[in-house]
Order: C-alpha cells, then structure tokens, then sequence
C-alpha cells in the first residue's frame, strides 16, 4: 500500500543524485541558459539593418537549457539504474580539499595585492602552499618565500620593465 | 610568392639573429615544459603572452611555436622514465617507452623518440609547406556564409574529439560563446551581460581567460593528484642513447607511419596529438609481425607515437595560418597572439605577412634540428629538471600567472577574473569537461557571430545564404553529420577509446 513512498535506500539514492558533480553542473547550466536567453530578451532580436544583439544569444542560451536538461535527466536515469553502486562513486574528498585550499590561498593573495603590493602578497601564498599544502618545514618554506618573490622582483619590474601591483609600503 | 621563393624569404628571416635566438628560446622552453608534468604548452604560451606585445610577430610567433612543437619532444623523456606522460601527446608513449626503460633500453628509448620526432616532425613541416599555399588560395573564394560554416565544421570536431561526453563537450563551447559576448557588442554598441560593470564594457581579455582556464586549472588538478613516481635514471653520454642498427631498421615504417598520420590528424581540428599518436599506435600494432610484443617495450611502440605528436604540429598548423581556424587550445592561442600583434592569420596572411608566415615555416625547420640537439645529447641534463620540488614549481606558476594578467590592462580587476577562471578550469577538469571547446568557443565566437550576422544581413534575414553556395552547404552538412556520429554505437565505442587512450 505504500510502495510508492520511497525506501532507505531509495532516499540515499536520491540524496546521492543530488550530490552528484553532473546533475549540480548540468542544473547551474540550466539557470545560466535561462539567464542569457531572458537577458538577451531585453535586446533587439532583429530590426532593418539585420540580426541585432539578441540574435546570438537567444540562440546559444536556449542550447544551453536544452543541452542542460539532457544532460540532467540522463545522469539521474542513469544514476537511478545504478541505484546505489552508481551513486556511491565517492571523490577523493582529501585532493580536492587541498586544490581548494591552495585556490582560496590564491584568492586571498589577489585580495591582498592591493594593501600590500604583489611582493609580500606573493610571498605569502608562496609560505602558505610550501608549509601547509605540501607540509615542508617553515624555515625552508621562508627562504624559498622570500627568495621567488625577490626572483619575481628581479625578472619582472627590473629587467623585463612589467608592472607589478604596488601596495601601502609601495613596492 | 611561389613555395620555393616563400621558403628562400622565411630562412632569411629566421636565420637573423634575434629570430634565432627566440627559435631557440622557443624550443628550450618547450622541451623544459614538455619534460615537467602539471605545465603544458598551452599554459606556458598563455603565461608568457603578456610579455610578447612589445616583440616583434616574427620573432613572436618563432618562439610560440617553439614552445609547441617542442614541448612534444620533451614529453616524451617523462613518459619514458617516469611513466608519466609530461604532455596528453605522450601518454601512448608511456606503454612502450617506459617498458624498455625498466628493460634496461631507457637510452635507446630515448633516442628513437628524439630521431623519431625529428624526421616526422620534419616531414610535417615538408607538408605545411607544400600544402598551405594551395588551402590558402582555396581559401579566398570564402565569404560570409562559407566562414560561418567552416567555423561550425571545426568546433563541431572540437566537440567530437575533445572528451568522451559529446553534451559536455558542447556545453563547454556554449560557455565559451557566451563569455565571448560579454562586452560591448561591435555592431549596436549595446552592452551585454556587464553585471553594471564598466570594467567588463570591453570584454574579457583572452589571456585572463586562458592562463585561469589552463595553468591555474593545471596546478589545482596537479595538487588534486599529488601523485609521485619514481624516475628511472639517464644513461649518460650519447652511445648509451644511440638505438642499435636492428632496433632503427625495425622502426622503419613507424616513422613514416607517424609522420603521415600525426599530419593528417592534426589538419582535424579538436584531434590534436594526443589522438594522432594513439591511432598511429593502433596502425603500427595492427600491422606489426609482433602485435603480441606490443606493450612489452618495442622500439617501434616508441616511433610510431612520438613520430605522430610531432608531425601533428605541422598539420594543426594549416587550418591555424591559412584559414585563421585552430584546431585547440594552444592554437587558439597563438591565434590570439597574432590578432594582437596586428597580424591576420587566414587566406591573406601569405602576402599581407610573409615574414609571419615564410619566417615561422623556416624556423621550424631550424627548430627541429635545435630540438634533437637539445634531446638527444643534452637529455640527461634535462632530465634533472624533473628533480624541481613542486613545492617551489607551483607558487612560482601561480605568481607568473598572477603577473600575467595584471600585465594584460595593469587592473587588479583582471586579476579577480583569472582567480575565477581559475576556479572554473578546475572544476571543468574535475566534472571532465573538455577545456578546449570553451576556449575555442572563445576565440571563434567573435567572429562566428558577426559571419552569421553578415550573412543574415545580406540575405535580408533568409537563412537559406547559409546552404546556397556548395562550400558552406557542405561543410554545414558535414557538421551535422559529425554530431550525430557518436549515435552510432561502434563508432562511438571507437572515439570514447581513442579519447581515453589518447589522454
């Protein structure tokens, strides 16, 4: 009588699905294609001199939607036919936690470039990544820090003539 | 300019000394990128852009290409020794190359891949030469319409042989299209999708976009790894690097082989050298004596492979210098780089540039002759390169990218934009999303929009112009047909093994 209320394993299934790195791609593509094409709506699609800037887009965003869509729809088909066995294919969690901290290093460092000028800003991401990405020794992860970012100053600004950002301490 | 006259032009250009010297450049830092896993050419060429606006497009362009083609010599000496490809053009050279090494043969494994990439690396130069100017005059009775449709035909076999997903690859060339249109569009001076952003009302600058996309992504994924290997050691001296009398005579139809089909592979656009040298493989298994010694260590398990990356460079680049369409990420890029210095790549170029054109063509000639000297007798010393901690090697990416693209507008406003790019790439690396259709997307949007919109305009909005003539309805018809190929399940099974083999 109530087999259509789905099972524990069904649920974990479809926890999983929505976990899943395809369907949550597929459906942020799905909102960007209905972005471009209601955006490019406020545009002129077509007048007497031709196709306007609307033409374009309208297009390539509903492929977007359409592709999307697919691409959603078979993920979870397939994913459900796997059931659990599909679902369960589990990322290494341990490298992505160590790209995404070296990724948010970086963005701090581009954050901070505008205090604190390219050379300690880089400096610093430098130390961060030797000491607590790679886990080397502080002291080593300093002269190598310090070191690249006056091999940077050296090549760049010095040599080559190329700008680098400037912070409050002026360099 | 006939060929022969072109060619007499292009050496006296690249024989002048300050082009010699950024051919050598060029192959040097190929071959150092190509040795170092985790940094590619299409990275290495995007990072250094920034630094080449000043130079000028001849001696540009020799160095660029330098680093592309010899990026494919030096991939080959990881894949031997560390059985890690330093390129997705040496991954088939893993199978056999490190199997001879752990034999004991690592310094003729290592010879047979330099003479192998040399001679069809030669021969695709050879090809390029002889067959660029023919396409070129084709090329001409282009307009429009036919553009579109050839823009179409290429990023339709972007899309084919750019990853395993055909949806994938698609949307990737969709997000590509759509950043290309974020700016001021040219013909109503309407801003599209700014954010209220004045900084984005002249569009993102390609550089921003392919150092996130390519070196950023490239760190990230190799951190994500953080796998290690244990490298074999060089012999030392060129004897010990020398393959024996029987090993070159059984190699004999590898290199032409690899030569012939690395060529034609890489004419296709979205096949690059990663997919010639696992079909060349393929031709060379198929028809050998021993197919069962395959995979055990056979010399010609080393030609056939590195012969076809290397021809390949010849091949990718007529489409790229004759109809101004390149067939992946590193030629977009260098597309990009001689739009901005000015130079048109496509039909013209010939006659608007022959120092451009001729003196690339020339220097690759050079270039080939640079490179086997730099990976034959010089390749133990290189192979230390491999000794580089990535602890030092990745901050130092990161830094020259953060260089990069502050160096494109001196705005730090670029600098958030690579940091998302960066971002993006990697979760595309992750997710599998094949990179190269969103960069071609790119590139080609531009101008695959204002083709359509030309055509549109003349025809008063009849779609028809666009299958009226019998170039455009071809190449229309051909797209078409490429992506519903993988509908056929053999094929299909095909292309998603050659993908996967080929990297």
């Amino acid at each position: 009588m109530l087999r259509w209320l789905p099972g524990r394993g069904t649920r974990r299934v479809s926890r999983d699905i929505w976990r899943n790195g395809d369907v949550l791609s597929a459906a942020v593509l799905v909102a960007l294609g209905v972005y471009i094409a209601t955006e490019a709506g406020n545009w002129v699609y077509y007048s007497d001199d031709g196709p306007g800037p609307a033409f374009f887009p309208v297009w390539y965003g509903i492929a977007m939607v359409v592709l999307s869509l697919v691409l959603l729809v078979t993920t979870v088909v397939r994913l459900r036919q796997g059931g659990e066995q599909a679902a369960a294919e589990a990322p290494d969690w341990e490298g992505i936690r160590r790209a995404l901290i070296t990724w948010a290093a970086f963005a701090v460092c581009a954050l901070l470039m505008k205090w604190l000028g390219f050379m300690i800003a880089f400096a610093m991401l430098a130390f961060f990544i030797i000491t607590y990405v790679f886990r080397q020794p502080p002291v080593m992860a300093g002269v190598a820090a310090v070191a690249t970012a006056l091999g940077f100053y050296l090549v760049f600004p010095l040599a080559l003539s190329v700008a680098l950002p400037t912070g409050v301490f002026g360099f | 300019m006939d060929v022969l006259n072109g060619l007499l032009h292009g050496f006296s250009v690249a024989l002048q000394p300050a082009n010699l010297f950024w051919c050598f450049v060029g192959c040097f830092l190929g071959t150092v990128v190509g040795i170092l896993p985790g940094l590619g050419p299409a990275a290495t060429i995007a990072l250094l852009l920034p630094l080449t606006f000043k130079m000028d497009p001849a001696g540009g362009i020799i160095m660029l290409a330098g680093i592309y083609y010899g990026a494919k010599y030096g991939g080959s000496t990881t894949s031997i020794l560390l059985n890690i490809p330093g390129e997705s053009s040496s991954v088939v050279t893993c199978i056999d190359g490190h199997a001879m090494a752990k034999n004991g043969r690592a310094g003729p494994a290592l010879g047979i891949a330099a003479i192998a990439s040399f001679i069809a690396g030669s021969v695709g130069i050879l090809l390029l030469t002889l067959m660029a100017p023919p396409v070129a005059a084709f090329a001409l009775q282009f307009s429009s319409p036919e553009y579109f449709a050839l823009m179409c035909l290429g990023l339709a076999l972007v899309v084919l042989l750019s990853g395993p997903s055909l949806i994938k690859g698609l949307l990737s060339l969709l997000l590509g299209l759509w950043l290309t249109s974020i700016g001021t569009d040219l013909f109503s001076a309407q801003a599209r999708f700014i954010f209220g952003q004045s900084e984005l009302l002249g569009g993102m600058d390609f550089v921003v976009v392919a150092i996130g996309v390519f070196a950023i992504a490239e760190v990230l994924a190799s951190i994500d790894a953080g796998d290690k290997a244990r490298m074999l050691p060089v012999p030392k001296g060129l004897r010990n690097l020398l393959p024996s009398w029987e090993e070159l005579k059984a190699c004999r139809f590898a290199f032409i082989n690899g030569s012939l089909t690395g060529f034609v592979i890489g004419i296709l656009p979205g096949a690059g050298a990663a997919i010639s040298s696992f079909i060349a493989y393929g031709i060379e298994k198929a028809f050998s004596k021993h197919p069962e010694k395959f995979g055990q260590g056979v010399p010609e398990g080393v030609a056939a492979p590195e012969g076809a990356n290397n021809a390949d460079s010849g091949g990718a680049l007529v489409p790229l210098l004759t109809l101004g369409i390149p067939g992946g990420g590193t030629t977009a890029i260098m597309l990009s780089a001689l739009v901005l210095w000015g130079v048109r790549p496509g039909p013209l170029l010939m006659t608007e540039s022959p120092d451009v054109f001729w003196g690339l063509v020339a220097s690759m000639y050079i270039g080939n002759v640079v490179l086997l000297i730099l990976n034959l007798p010089l390749v133990p010393l290189f192979a230390q390169i491999l000794r580089t901690p990535v602890h030092i090697l990745f901050p130092i990416i990161l830094g020259i990218s953060l260089v990069g693209a502050y160096g494109v507008s001196g705005r730090l406003f670029d600098v958030a934009l690579l940091v998302g790019f960066g971002l993006l790439g990697y979760i595309m690396v992750k997710l599998r999303y094949p990179t190269a259709p969103l960069i071609l997307g790119f590139v080609l949007g531009d101008a695959m929009e204002r083709a359509l919109r030309q055509s549109l305009t003349m025809s008063q909005g009849d779609l028809t112009i666009l299958v009226r003539g019998w170039i455009s309805a071809t190449m229309l018809i051909c797209a078409v047909l490429i992506l519903l190929l993988p509908l056929m399940g053999r094929f299909n099974k095909a292309r998603v093994q050659a993908i996967a083999e080929g990297g």
